[in-house]
C-alpha cells in the first residue's frame, strides 16, 4: 500500500496523473510537464512535496548532535536560519542531502528525502549515544507546500501579515497563512524565487485550495513531480539516489561548499578530508547533447572508445529547449567544451561538457 | 475523449495504419499522444529498413519517458516523415495527419485483416483503462 499526502484527495479531484515514488502515490503531472515548467520559470507553481520527512532534534545537545552528522558548519546560524547540508557515512558516501532549520539553540528541523527519511532517522538516533538530546521523525504530522516562481511572493502576501520581503533567501519565519500557523522559508528546488510552506497535516487542504485560488490570476499552476524534476536539472541541483549515494562523495557530487573540514570533527571529516587532500578522480559535471535526442538517466557514456560511466540525470529541458544531464567522468574530463558520447539506443549521439547551472534566473532584487 | 478515425486501422500498441492497396502510412493514435503528453524527439528508420509485424521501428520521446513505436505490419520503409525532425510537436497536435510517421510497402497484405477497426480499438482503450 502506497503512502499517500493529506492532499492526495485534492490531486485526483482537480485531474491529476499518479505515480508511485519512493513509496508514495504521488502527482506527477496536471496539466502536463511543460506547461507546468513554464508556469514555474515565468509566473507560479504549487507543489504538494509533503512526502519529504521532518526530523526534530531537540536538547541542550541539539547543536552538537546536528554539527556531528552533517557536513556543513551548523554553528553559523542563527535562529530562523536554513542551511543546505549533506549526510555522509564514515567514508564519506553520501547518505541524504538535507535543509537544517535553526529554530532555536536548542531545536533543529531537519527535512530530507523520501525514499531515506526512515534510514536517515535510525542513523541520527544511532549517533545519539549519552548525549542530552531527543530525536523524533515527525514527518507524517506535517504537510509541504512548494509555492515557487518569480509570482510567488506577489500571491502568498495577501494571505499574511508578515512582510515576506524581510525573509531572505535561505531564511524562514514562523508565520500565519491565510490564519494556519506555517513556517514560511525562502528556499526551494527549481531554481526560481520562492517558498516552502510547512504546516500541520490537517491544514494542508484549506492552504492547498486557498492558494490555488489566489493566485489563479497570477498564473499560478499545480505541478507535479515531472516538472519538480525538469526544473531542477536546470538548475543543476543534485537529486539524491540519481546524481549521489553511498557510493559518491559531496566533494564528487560538487557539493564541496557544504562540506566544512575546519568546523571540529563531524562523521566522515577523515575521509573526506583525505579525498580534498589527494584530490577528486572524479567529478560530477553537466553536459548538453549536439544533437535532438534527449539523454536520460542510465544511458552509457563513451569518452574515446572507452565507457566510462552512465548518466546520473538526463532529461529535456523545457525552458532551455535543450537536452541536458548529469553524469561522473574522471577528472581529467571534465574541463568544460570536453566532446563525450552518449550512447542512445545503440548510437554515440555526441554531448559536450558545459558550465553549470544549466539555468540561473535574472535576480529581481537584494 | 480522444479521437478515432474509422477510416483507419489500428494497433493494440497504439499505432494508426492508412492502408492503400499494398502500401501503408503509420502513425500514434490521439490515445497515445495524449498519455504521452508533448512530445519533444521523434527517432525513425531509414528508408529501406525492414521490420517484422510487432518490432520497434523508432520511439517517440516525450520530456518524462521514452516509448518505443511498433511495425503494424511486417514490410520495408519507403517514406519517412523527415518534417518531425524540427516540428515534433505535430504528433501533439495533428497524428492522423502531419503527425504520421512512416509510410511502408506490406509484405504481406493478409497481415491487414488482423488490424483492429476504429471501434474495436476504443474498446480495447477502455479496458485497459478499466485494469
Amino acid at each position: 500500500m502506497l503512502k499517500r499526502t493529506p492532499l492526495h484527495d485534492s490531486h485526483i479531484s482537480i485531474g491529476a496523473r499518479m505515480v508511485e515514488f519512493a513509496g508514495w502515490d504521488m502527482p506527477v503531472q496536471y496539466s502536463g510537464p511543460v506547461n507546468e515548467h513554464m508556469a514555474v520559470r515565468e509566473a507560479a507553481g504549487l507543489f504538494d512535496v509533503s512526502h519529504m520527512g521532518e526530523i526534530e532534534i531537540r536538547g541542550l545537545e541539539a547543536l552538537a548532535l546536528v554539527q556531528k552528522v552533517t557536513t556543513n558548519d551548523v554553528s553559523k546560524l542563527q535562529d530562523n536560519q536554513v542551511q543546505y547540508s549533506t549526510f555522509v557515512n564514515v567514508a564519506g558516501g553520501v547518505l541524504d542531502d538535507l535543509l537544517v532549520y535553526r529554530l532555536n539553540e536548542e531545536y533543529f528541523l531537519l527535512i530530507v528525502n523520501a525514499g531515506t527519511t526512515d534510514s536517515d532517522f535510525e542513523w541520527i538516533q544511532s549517533q545519539v549515544g549519552s548525549a542530552n538530546v531527543e530525536v523524533h521523525n515527525t514527518s507524517s504530522a506535517f504537510a509541504l507546500l512548494a509555492l515557487q516562481g518569480p509570482q510567488a511572493e506577489p500571491i502568498l502576501q495577501p494571505l499574511t501579515d508578515h512582510m515576506l520581503d524581510r525573509i531572505p533567501y535561505y531564511w524562514s519565519q514562523r508565520v500565519a497563512v491565510d490564519g494556519v500557523d506555517c513556517r514560511v522559508s525562502r528556499t526551494g528546488y527549481t531554481g526560481e524565487d520562492g517558498f516552502e510552506i510547512l504546516c500541520h497535516a490537517a491544514n494542508a487542504r484549506h492552504l492547498w485550495n486557498r492558494l490555488l485560488v489566489t493566485g489563479n490570476d497570477r498564473g499560478l499552476l499545480p505541478c507535479g513531480l515531472a516538472a519538480r524534476n525538469t526544473l531542477r536539472l536546470e538548475a543543476a541541483y543534485r537529486l539524491y539516489g540519481h546524481d549521489m549515494d553511498e557510493t559518491t562523495t559531496p566533494l564528487e557530487a560538487g557539493l564541496g561548499w557544504v562540506v566544512k573540514l575546519s568546523k571540529g570533527d563531524f562523521i566522515g571529516r577523515q575521509a573526506l578530508a583525505r579525498q580534498k587532500e589527494e584530490g577528486l578522480k572524479r567529478k560530477l559535471v553537466g553536459f548538453e547533447m549536439l544533437d535532438r535526442a534527449p539523454a536520460r538517466d542510465g544511458y552509457p557514456i563513451v569518452l574515446g572508445n572507452q565507457e566510462v560511466g552512465a548518466v546520473a540525470s538526463g532529461s529535456p529541458a523545457p525552458y532551455l529547449k535543450k537536452n541536458i544531464g548529469l553524469v561522473y567522468l574522471p577528472i581529467e574530463h571534465t574541463n568544460i567544451g570536453t566532446l563525450l558520447s552518449v550512447v542512445v539506443r545503440g548510437r554515440n549521439v555526441p554531448a559536450r561538457v558545459v558550465e553549470t547551472p544549466f539555468y540561473k534566473r535574472v535576480k529581481r532584487y537584494d | 475523449m480522444s479521437n478515432t478515425p474509422e477510416d483507419l486501422s489500428y494497433t493494440k500498441d497504439h499505432e494508426w495504419v492508412r492502408v492503400k492497396g499494398d502500401e501503408a502510412t503509420v502513425g500514434i493514435t490521439d490515445h497515445a499522444q495524449n498519455q504521452l503528453g508533448d512530445v519533444v524527439y521523434v527517432e525513425l528508420p531509414k528508408i529501406g529498413d525492414k521490420f517484422e509485424a510487432s518490432e520497434p521501428f523508432g520511439s517517440v520521446e516525450s520530456v518524462k519517458a521514452v516509448s518505443e513505436i511498433y511495425m503494424p505490419l511486417g514490410g520495408s520503409v519507403i517514406e519517412v516523415n523527415e518534417a518531425l525532425n524540427d516540428s515534433p510537436e505535430q504528433v501533439n497536435e495533428d497524428p492522423y495527419g502531419d503527425g504520421w510517421m512512416i509510410r511502408i510497402k506490406i509484405d504481406n497484405p493478409s497481415q491487414v485483416d488482423a488490424l483492429l477497426t476504429a471501434v474495436e480499438y476504443e474498446d480495447y482503450i477502455k479496458e485497459e483503462a478499466a485494469e
